[in-house]
């Protein structure tokens, strides 16, 4: 168990928490990310920059403070 | 007459749909309570007029952002006959949800399945029989962007409005007050009805995004196309611009200075050069504003807009702004006219009221024309090209100055988690249509702005009639005298004043207003600047030039994009108190310092 962020580019896991306010939850699970979704890590931004990752069919950025509070399992 | 409403999630064609229907007779509706633009227009469906009304993309109806009010708003105040969800047939996956959340709400609707091309391409085969069945709604394939399948999407609209018993507003907003399963009904339907393959083909957009968002040469090809876009722009803007005020020009000689003839000298000043002018600065824009969305459209349906902003977060981010507010940011360095209105991309208000207030210190190209003749009349040649370079230093300062101040005042609460479409090639008719669009909203509503402000102008500077124009002893003269206690300390005599008010149309009128005021033109005028004002005097000015207003035209963009007279007066407030507090510091440091 470790959060979205300690990802690596290539690295695929699986949702298993998301410890977010309502109002970003359900754009989460709006975009894919509900609890037993495949995730992968695409990409990071460069600086701090955002993380892109895929669920599914869907391309998504997402700032690495959010990314923090998603949790993945390997 | 009856009213049908698309609602869909962001990126799903919606409003391709929308324009394709419609054609170019959409018009900007208003709505009670709603202070975002929803595009409406009246079409032929199935034998009777009725109202179309193109919502903004959301993701959920119980959602948060300012979009997800919009909708949520306008579906507890408005009747709504009918509902046409706009889902993407690729993703139905995980956006069939939406269609379920409105079914709930007992809005009668018709489900339409967009991008079916892409799917098709994806090998995702939808059984479009099982799935209305199950979820007790027509749907139905269609892909906008090539017209495919769109007769059959307006049949099904029409005979689901023939069957329609519409809702209560109340009966929906009791509705949407509950939330329910609905995550679970939209996976038991997937799981019924849609085989996507277990693993997707390579597509085409990993390889070109391999090289867009690659961690050493993304940003630098940021960069290029930016400046791409930004020459095409006003490269091929400026000969336009010219050609229309030569027709103008011309227009004026030919017809309107003859039919003027008679009438006193004052009266036909205020016609030509106060009511004609006005109307010649808006036309001057035309040509900026088409290709700007031209360029933009390209960019922005493609699906690079959100690629820009991926790779320009991590500085935006800091100043509380995001990474497509850059890229409105440095356009703005042609025309903050066309930035500004570029910022409806945002779509949470917050966030898009801060880009708003940071794009008018944008060093533009007309305040550029002022630079390089001061510049070129006060500094040696070697030093000018510092002296504009400086400049634009001093234009991101205080961008990055206005945004540091304001980013808790305008503080967006909305997360940043966006979608990174699949690129796409943009159809010609989509990104004419948008052009058109554009023009038509900026004319529709600055318009008459522009013209009551450079007549206004034009009197403060002709008035009294027995003074020579432009001159001290005209009501702008006396409002120069009037700021001289106030400005003096940084440099600027009553002159340059007059100069400043001039500026407040555009920019490019400054070096004219300089030429009435000294009664010199060209070299002359060149030559008396450099007598009459020391170095220190002259890049004070300029400062103050740079920051204290764009333009006539950019604050009446202002307050028609925010919709709010209060939100123009604080920028124009910020401008000036800004502009005068550099100059202030600039001149009284310099003299300090025995320069």
């Amino acid at each position: 168990m470790t959060p979205l962020l300690n990802l690596r580019p290539g690295d695929e896991a699986t949702v298993a928490a998301i410890h977010a306010d309502a109002g970003l939850r359900q754009r989460l699970a709006a975009l894919g990310f509900c609890i037993g979704r495949r995730v992968e890590l695409i990409r990071e931004g460069a600086f701090s920059g955002p993380l892109h990752v895929r669920l599914g069919t869907t391309d998504v950025i997402l700032r690495r403070t959010q990314a923090a509070q998603i949790v993945v399992k390997r | 007459m009856k009213r049908v409403a698309l609602i869909g999630m962001p990126n799903t064609g919606k409003s391709t749909f929308f324009n394709r229907v419609t054609g170019a007779s959409a018009r900007v509706g208003n709505w009670p309570g709603i202070t975002v633009d929803l595009m409406t227009a009246k079409i032929l469906l199935g034998g009777d007029m009725v109202e179309i009304v193109d919502l903004p993309g959301i993701y959920d109806v119980h959602g948060f952002s300012d979009d997800e009010r919009v909708v949520r708003q306008l579906l507890e105040t408005a009747p709504i006959d009918l509902v046409a969800i706009v889902l993407n047939a690729v993703q139905v996956d995980r956006q069939l949800a939406l269609a379920i959340q409105v079914a709930r709400l007992g809005l009668p609707s018709v489900l339409l399945l967009n991008m079916a091309d892409e799917a098709k391409q994806f090998g995702i085969r939808i059984d479009t029989a099982k799935m209305a069945a199950l979820l007790g709604m027509p749907v139905t394939l269609l892909s906008a962007k090539y017209g495919q399948g769109q007769p059959e999407a307006m049949a099904t609209m029409a005979r689901g409005l023939a069957k329609a018993v519409p809702a209560s507003t109340d009966a929906i907003k009791s509705k949407l007050a509950e939330a329910d399963r609905i995550e679970n009904d939209a996976a038991s339907v997937i799981i019924a009805a849609v085989d996507i393959p277990e693993r997707l083909p390579a597509h085409v957009s990993d390889r070109i995004d391999a090289v867009l968002l690659h961690p050493w040469l993304g940003i630098p090809l940021f960069f290029l196309l930016m400046f791409l876009v930004f020459q095409g722009v006003f490269r091929l803007g400026e000969p336009m611009q010219q050609g229309l005020n030569g027709l103008f020009e011309w227009f004026k000689g030919a017809a309107l200075v003859p039919l003027f003839a008679g009438l006193p000298a004052l009266v036909s000043g205020f016609l030509l050069d106060g009511v004609y002018g006005g109307l010649v600065t808006v036309a001057a824009f035309v040509p900026l504003i088409v290709l700007f969305f031209l360029f933009m459209a390209v960019v922005e349906d493609s699906g690079y807009l959100s690629r820009a902003a991926f790779l320009t977060d991590a500085l935006m981010s800091r100043l509380g702004l995001d990474g497509r507010g850059f890229v409105m940011m440095l356009l703005g360095f042609g025309c903050n006219v066309p930035a500004l209105m570029g910022t409806r991309i945002m779509r949470s208000r917050a966030l898009r009221l801060l880009t708003m207030l940071v794009i008018p210190v944008s060093l533009c190209s007309a305040r550029l024309q002022v630079f390089m003749f001061l510049a070129a009349a006060i500094f040696t040649a070697q030093q000018a090209p510092w002296v504009i370079f400086s400049l634009y230093l001093a234009s991101f300062g205080a961008a990055i100055l206005t945004a540091l101040v304001f980013r808790r005042s305008y503080k967006s609460d909305e997360p940043f988690v966006i979608e990174l479409p699949p690129y796409r090639l943009p159809t010609a008719r989509q990104i004419g249509l948008r052009a058109w669009q554009e023009v038509r909203h900026f004319l529709h509503r600055a318009t008459r702005f522009i013209v009551i402000g450079v007549t206004l102008v034009w009197l403060l500077t002709h008035l009294p009639s027995t003074v020579p124009p432009g001159s001290a002893g005209t009501l702008a003269g006396m409002l120069g005298h009037a700021f001289e206690p106030l400005l003096s300390p940084l440099g600027i005599d009553q002159q340059l004043t007059l100069a400043l008010i001039f500026g407040f149309i555009a920019k490019e009128v400054m070096i004219g207003a300089f030429a009435v005021i000294f009664g010199l033109e060209g070299q002359a005028l060149a030559t008396q600047l450099h007598a009459n004002f020391d170095w220190v005097q002259g890049y004070s000015f300029m400062l103050f030039t740079l920051i204290y207003t764009p333009c006539l035209s950019t604050i009446a963009t202002l307050r028609a994009e925010s919709n709010s007279n209060a939100f123009a007066a604080i920028s124009l407030v910020w401008g000036l108190a800004l502009a005068w507090a550099v100059s202030l510091a600039f001149y009284q440091a310099m003299r300090h310092f025995g320069y």
